[in-house]
């Protein structure tokens, strides 16, 4: 080989190398706000399309027979499900078997044939998620909306959720006095291989420190928030980033981090999720330490905690907005009491009145017609109104972002008089049909987002 | 035939060695003996040597020594000794500055003690630097120049390290030493104080980074191309204005209609170089000092334009649900 090809390889290699931690493209990208604000979502269609078949729920089990005894007739020590039929209950535990125990069956939690007994930690801990599910069903739509979430979001088929975080230590430092690292300067994953704050959980999501950080005047007005307490909130925000796979964009205008004007309506979503994060650590989790066994205890003897990776995984919506729960109304179904000192602050707070989602019916783009799937699905709804007549449904609808905004509002309108239309064509009175205009109309361009929810309201 | 190039000489110039001037006698003479190297003569001139370090260069290299030694052994500390692990976080690691909680009292050595000594030795250090150049130009007969653009780079420096954070009282608002930590306090920096893009001089000053290596540029480009009839005689140039000069010149009044002179696209980009720091500093000193959000001040005069909305109205759920925090 000739020194100019050697060269020649040479150099070739050094381009290789350094292309090697690079994705393969081409990168796709989507204007979301005004023209020249970069306000731009990119994403790779390759590794998406990868993701979204690794994040399919699994299906449905058939819904359980009508006609069944109450559950409480029949098993003993039924301290939280005891509001569900036979059928519905033991099609609730099939369910939740294969959400969190395939390998192990019932012998994960039950103690062999004794249903009742709470012997194994395993059988309290799932009480207590049940609990805490249904109350983010519940109380948590802000967050949660009426997609809502299972067992399955988090577990994914796991005894032990993938995504959970332990207080973190850090690497160990020389003993002595030099070598503080000060909380950062370490690249953890959880916060995108950054030099930030590598544990910005134990004070944002564990405990509630002030997450804002951002002057509000344009002028010095007694404000000493400090950089360094900056780069808290930045690690927090990265670590979002890197749970919802999304960029700064998704939620904010970077021009003005903290004008809420200039916002998307994610941010007022991530706004909720942060505090239903901290009541499902704080209420939930945390106080489960002393049942669970050393294994399953962090490295400071700490409980597991949930974070925004617990349930999204790296999609923006976990399970890519799959509405699990509405095969699964047993985990919505009751609503955890609300503190009296926050209702009375806040009557018109949304988890003030629980709703449960009944269902939900999805259109084709630009349409407004029902397409069988739809009509199945109201079906469902008016079967469920014809066995309970005391309840009432509120119908609401939606578009998504593709053409223009003032059709699309029009659009929505059109689609939730489809579905009013088709219950009272179905024998549903119109007096229990409430139609209510959303907060947020226009939601992005997945199919998600041209529906219909029928709401149960109370 | 061979060809004489500018860069990666293709045919290297060798004289004598040369030992440079006679100067005024002093503690320190000139050491080492020169040599000449044929692999920097590709890129330069071939000799090497002899250098000139004096007292301040002996001071500033004892003092830099010691800065450096502090924030090495630190960040080697930070990994528990472990030389690989020293290597693989480099970029990581840092010397952080103390707790905002200790304002501006002596905190203890691993609380941000360590950054203030190696933040004094580095600095002690840096001015020992400028002493030395500033003399060598003296001695040499020379402007200083090369000193004050020096100067305007310590200004910027002294403004992040010590000016601002005594003005706000904390040592905390200091930069650590590290090479990503100072990139993510740059843009913790600019994220608290409601985004540094809205500060008229941090424009400026980006305005003279760009504008600076624009002119150098053009003059380079310039200079080169005329080469091939002496233009990068530059000096001559000036005085005696050869067919380089005048072509150089035809060239940029062909383009844009006007050009600098020989000698005065060196003050151009003199200036600029210059101002990039000195107007970066300004912007660094006012910011939480006089405007706590860049942002929301430019709004209020004017800066920069609203933009429509394109989103539904997102009101502040803390402001809605009465939660603060």
């Amino acid at each position: 080989m000739s020194a100019r090809n050697l060269r020649f390889v040479a150099a070739a290699l050094c381009a290789a190398a350094l292309v090697a931690g690079c994705e393969k493209g081409p990168m796709d990208s989507i204007q979301r706000g005004y023209r020249g604000l970069g306000m731009v979502e990119i994403f790779n269609p390759n590794i998406e399309a990868a993701k979204w078949d690794a994040n399919q729920p699994p299906p449905a089990l058939p819904a359980a027979a009508p006609g069944s005894p109450p559950a409480s007739a029949v098993f003993k020590n039924l301290q939280v499900l005891n509001d569900l039929s036979v059928a519905e209950l033991t099609r609730l535990m099939v369910a939740m078997t294969n959400w969190v125990a395939p390998q192990q069956g019932c012998a994960y939690c039950h103690e062999g044939a004794n249903l009742a007994s709470d012997a194994l930690y395993t059988k309290v801990v799932a009480r207590r998620m049940l609990q805490m599910t249904r109350t983010i069903n519940a109380d948590n739509q802000a967050h949660v909306a009426t997609t809502g979430v299972t067992c399955y979001t988090c577990h994914r088929g796991q005894n032990v959720p993938s995504q959970i975080w332990f207080l973190d230590p850090g690497p160990k430092t020389a003993d002595g006095p030099a070598g503080n690292r000060a909380g950062q300067n370490w690249p953890a994953p959880a916060i995108g291989l950054t030099s930030l704050p590598f544990d910005p959980f134990t004070p944002f999501l564990e405990q509630d420190n002030e997450i804002r950080v951002i002057s509000t005047t344009a002028l010095p007005s007694g404000d000493h928030k400090s950089v360094k307490q900056t780069e808290w909130t930045y690690a927090l925000m990265m670590h979002i980033s890197q749970a919802l796979n999304v960029n700064c964009t998704y939620c904010h205008n970077t021009r003005s981090f903290a004008e809420w004007d200039a916002s998307t309506p994610q941010r007022a979503v991530a706004w909720h999720a942060i505090r239903t994060v901290r009541q499902i650590n704080a209420d939930y989790l945390v106080p489960l330490k002393p049942v669970y066994p050393a294994n399953r205890l962090g490295p400071t003897g700490d409980p597991p905690k949930a974070n925004c990776a617990t349930c999204h995984q790296g999609a923006f919506k976990p399970l890519f907005g799959a509405p699990m729960l509405k095969d699964y109304p047993e985990l919505g179904r009751v609503a955890a009491p609300v503190p009296a000192a926050n209702s009375a602050a806040n009557p018109a707070a949304p988890g003030a009145v629980a709703s449960v989602m009944v269902a939900r019916v999805l259109f084709e783009t630009g349409r407004k017609n029902l397409g069988t799937d739809a009509n199945a699905e109201i079906a469902r709804v008016v079967e469920a109104l014809k066995r309970n007549t005391a309840m009432t449904v509120d119908v609401s609808g939606f578009a998504d972002r593709t053409g223009n905004p003032e059709q699309n509002l029009q659009l929505a309108k059109e689609r939730a008089f489809a579905v009013r239309d088709a219950l009272q064509g179905a024998g549903i009175g119109g007096n229990r049909i409430n139609l209510k205009k959303p907060e947020f109309v226009i939601g992005g361009a997945e199919a998600d987002a041209r529906r219909v929810d029928i709401v149960a309201a109370k | 035939m061979a060809e004489y190039q500018n860069i990666f000489t293709t045919v290297q110039v060798r004289s004598p060695a040369y030992a440079g001037v006679p100067t005024a006698p002093s503690v320190w003479s000139r050491q080492g003996k020169s040599f000449f190297s044929y692999w920097l003569g590709k890129i330069g001139d071939t000799q090497v040597g002899p250098i000139y370090l004096g007292a301040t260069g002996v001071a500033s290299l004892i003092f830099g020594f010691i800065a450096i030694e502090i924030i090495g052994l630190n960040m080697w500390a930070s990994v528990d000794w472990n030389p690989i692990q020293f290597i693989r976080q480099l970029p990581w690691l840092a010397l952080e500055p103390p707790p905002p909680a200790y304002g501006l009292h002596l905190p203890p050595l691993n609380q941000g003690g360590w950054w203030l000594m190696a933040g004094f030795f580095l600095t002690v250090s840096i001015l020992l630097w400028w002493v030395r150049m500033y003399r060598r130009a003296r001695v040499l007969g020379l402007g200083t120049h090369t000193a004050w653009a020096f100067a305007a780079a310590i200004w910027l420096y002294l403004v992040l390290g010590f000016i601002r954070p005594v003005l706000m009282g904390s040592w905390g608002e200091a930069v650590p030493f590290g090479i990503f930590p100072h990139l993510d306090w740059t843009a913790a920096f600019s994220i608290r104080y409601g985004n540094l893009f809205y500060n008229p001089f941090h424009m400026l000053s980006i305005a003279f980074l760009y504008g600076a290596t624009l002119l150098f540029a053009m003059h380079a480009g310039t200079v080169l191309s005329v080469s091939r009839f002496g233009g990068d005689r530059e000096i001559e140039q000036i005085t005696d204005r050869g067919t380089a000069s005048e072509r150089a010149a035809l060239f940029w009044r062909w383009t844009m209609g006007f050009n600098a002179t020989m000698e005065s696209i060196h003050r151009w980009a003199w200036w600029f170089a210059v101002l990039c720091p000195l107007t970066g500093g300004i912007g660094i000193l006012l910011t939480g000092t006089v405007v706590d959000n860049w942002y929301l001040w430019a709004m209020k005069h004017g800066v920069a334009p609203h933009y429509p909305n394109v989103f539904p109205a997102v009101p502040d759920p803390a402001a809605l649900t009465g939660v603060v925090k």
